[in-house]
């Protein structure tokens, strides 16, 4: 009786933090997605309507009919595709820098961690500010490459696909970088020596032991760079531009300029549950196949 | 006798040894062919720090169970890592049937290495361990499956198939290790203290079941280990090492009988070491006077150690030629009783009797007693 009352006591902080700072927004706004929108932004706290998640697939022509509407799925597809080649990039440049890391002698990989996180330590508005003025026209890359004659006129990568998955790639990098280096931090390394001494050259000792005892790190990286990418907001903002805008923007614009409260919140919640099916069939293949 | 490859402190003992008649194995083996053959290894750590091996020769026989014995720090886990390829030596060459292995990558060689912390894939099942070999030398799958059926059956742990390493025992994970490294038909199969970590029990199983399987698939075996039991129930022949030399090589008989320096006599078994001066070509004089006579002449040093093991000496009654002793303590083992005796002039000695007759103890602490020290129970070594 005391114990269970001493474990509820102890349990209530996290319980309430959860709830208050989790849970209760997060019902707030599901059921905004469900109200009619105010006149000049909020809502209609009385009247409920499917409006906000119609919208998202159909709009209204001068008729009053629903007309598919792609638009959003547009910019969902955008921001998945940019998503996951940011997610493809980092995991390329991450995994060998990884894996160099883990075979460093134990007081240079504490330096090399630190290293890796310092990024962690500038405001990322004023780093991706700094990569507009690498990427614009006239900007240090683009000067650089003219004078080299590598480019013709200018670069043009400012304020496209491109330029976000740039600035993406280059905030998100730690991201894969550490889970991945953890998981081959701790590598036994007999196992390579086991997969050399059985007659695994380097590429085979990578393929069948290295890299499939490192997967748990490599899922890890990719869910922490995938899912923040699929919302990113400041990248895409300052380095993308208006032509290739991202759910993030989308849903920002909904909550600003356009005063629609309910469709940002229709939006955010189509993204959670994108989010959350992708990661509970990743969990489902998981449990098939027992973790080594 | 270059086959028992010694550091030249010691080799003159070795030969010594090796001359008797009761050592004709060593003698016929003599003919075998050399599996491994290392010349003048040195391998340094550290920039030149730690001098690991220093100059060590050995040549290991085609099929013999061979182990490397010493105390951690010895080298010869570092031995067996220059034969694996995992290391590469400063100065020297390993030759495998004759062919020189330097420069070979660890999965250019055909040695297989089974290992301390037995290093089964935990990703992999009992089966996919048993394969991975086979797999990369890209050999067919049906052979590839009749000869993971062929090891499991060697190894007994048939059904065991699509376990995970996680789900099996210590005993059971160190089977996979060597079917697996078996499964390649190496030239050579080497082991690093692949049972240190099993219980007493399993372990004495394992003895035996290691020593059954060099018969059966009739590979040269390299067996290091730190246990002197171990190597004496297991070894066709053994080289005890220290502080990156070899000592002495033969066969467990000759190194447990035959020791060729005091650290080999003390790390192997138990043993009494006496120093005494010489007074005759076999006659000894200890410290406190006492004489004893040796049925070999030794080295000809004047000082000397005597080796004694405790199972050779004789507890008699008092008088005759019997050493005047007294009982400090007495150590009933089960199958042994250990008397331990204070000689005159204060010497300590262990004496080993059988318990054949049943645990009837023939002293007790504080009574006065003999021993007898029969002339060919003593080895005479150079001090």
């Amino acid at each position: 009786m005391m114990a269970s009352l001493r474990r509820s006591g102890l349990l209530a902080p996290s319980v309430l933090t959860i709830g208050a700072l989790l849970i209760l927004p997060l019902g707030l706004m599901a059921y905004v997605s469900t109200l009619e929108r105010g006149p000049t932004g909020g809502v209609i706290w009385s009247q409920h309507t499917t409006d906000a998640y119609v919208q998202f697939l159909f709009e209204r022509d001068l008729t009053d009919r629903l007309v598919v509407n792609t638009d959003y799925l547009h910019i969902f597809g955008r921001s998945i595709v940019v998503a996951a080649i940011t997610t493809a990039i980092t995991l390329i440049v991450a995994f060998p820098m990884a894996l160099w890391m883990a075979f460093q002698p134990p007081r240079r990989r504490l330096l090399l961690v630190f290293i890796v996180t310092v990024p962690f330590w500038t405001n990322i508005l004023v780093r991706n500010y700094a990569w507009i003025l690498l990427l614009r026209n006239d900007g240090v890359i683009d000067w650089v490459l003219g004078r080299l004659g590598l480019t013709g006129e200018h670069i043009n990568v400012l304020y496209t696909p491109l330029a976000t998955t740039i600035g993406l790639t280059y905030s998100f990098l730690p991201y894969m970088v550490l889970p991945i280096y953890v998981s081959l931090e701790k590598l036994d390394r007999r196992l390579i020596e086991a997969a050399f001494d059985l007659g695994a050259n380097r590429w085979l000792a990578f393929r069948r032991v290295i890299l499939p005892l490192s997967m748990p790190g490599v899922v890890g990286g990719a869910i922490l760079v995938f899912v923040p990418g699929l919302g990113a907001f400041i990248s895409p903002e300052l380095l993308g531009g208006a032509k290739s805008m991202m759910i993030g923007s989308l849903i920002q614009q909904q909550f600003g300029q356009s005063r629609n409260w309910p469709f940002g919140a229709a939006l955010s919640f189509v993204l959670l549950v994108l989010v959350l099916l992708a990661l509970s069939a990743h969990a489902a293949r998981y449990r098939r196949e027992p973790k080594p | 006798m270059s086959a028992s490859g010694t550091n030249p402190a010691s080799s003159n003992v070795t030969r010594l040894a090796v001359a008797r008649p009761d050592a004709a194995p060593a003698a016929r083996a003599e003919t075998a062919t050399v599996a491994v053959d290392c010349q003048s290894i040195t391998k340094t750590f550290g920039a030149g720090a730690v001098r690991a091996l220093d100059g060590v020769s050995l040549a290991i026989r085609s099929n013999e169970f061979f182990t490397l014995l010493g105390p951690s720090g010895c080298g010869k886990t570092t031995l067996l890592r220059l034969i694996a390829g995992f290391e590469i030596q400063d100065a020297g060459t390993i030759l495998l049937d004759g062919r020189p292995l330097d420069g070979l990558p660890p999965y250019r060689r055909p040695v297989n290495t089974v290992f301390q912390s037995y290093a089964v894939f935990p990703h992999l099942n009992v089966a996919e361990n048993v394969a991975f070999g086979l797999e990369m030398k890209r050999r067919p799958r049906a052979e590839i499956d009749a000869r993971v059926k062929e090891m499991l059956g060697l190894v007994k742990l048939e059904g065991l198939e699509s376990r995970k390493p996680a789900q099996l025992s210590g005993g059971q994970q160190q089977r996979v290790a060597l079917a697996r490294a078996l499964a390649n038909k190496p030239r050579v199969l080497l082991l690093d203290e692949p049972l240190s970590a099993l219980d007493l029990k399993l372990r004495t199983e394992m003895q035996l079941e290691l020593k059954r399987l060099q018969h059966e698939v009739g590979i040269t075996f390299v067996f290091v280990t730190h246990d002197q039991h171990e190597a004496l129930t297991m070894s066709d022949r053994i080289a005890v090492m220290r502080a990156g030399h070899i000592l002495q090589v033969g066969t467990p008989e000759e190194i447990y009988e035959h020791p060729s320096a005091r650290f080999v006599a003390d790390f192997i078994g138990e043993t009494n070491l006496l120093d005494a001066t010489r007074i005759g070509t076999a006659r000894f004089r200890l410290a406190s006077g006492v004489e004893l006579e040796t049925a070999e002449p030794g080295p000809p040093h004047s000082n000397v150690t005597l080796v004694i093991r405790p199972e050779r000496a004789l507890l008699a009654p008092i008088g005759g030629s019997a050493l005047p002793a007294r009982v400090e303590q007495v150590v009933y083992i089960g199958s042994d009783t250990i008397y331990l005796v204070v000689l005159e002039g204060g010497l300590r000695f262990r004496i080993r009797e059988q318990n054949r007759d049943g645990p009837r103890s023939r002293a007790r602490a504080g009574d006065a007693v003999g021993i007898v020290l029969p002339p060919a129970a003593i080895r005479v070594l150079a001090q």
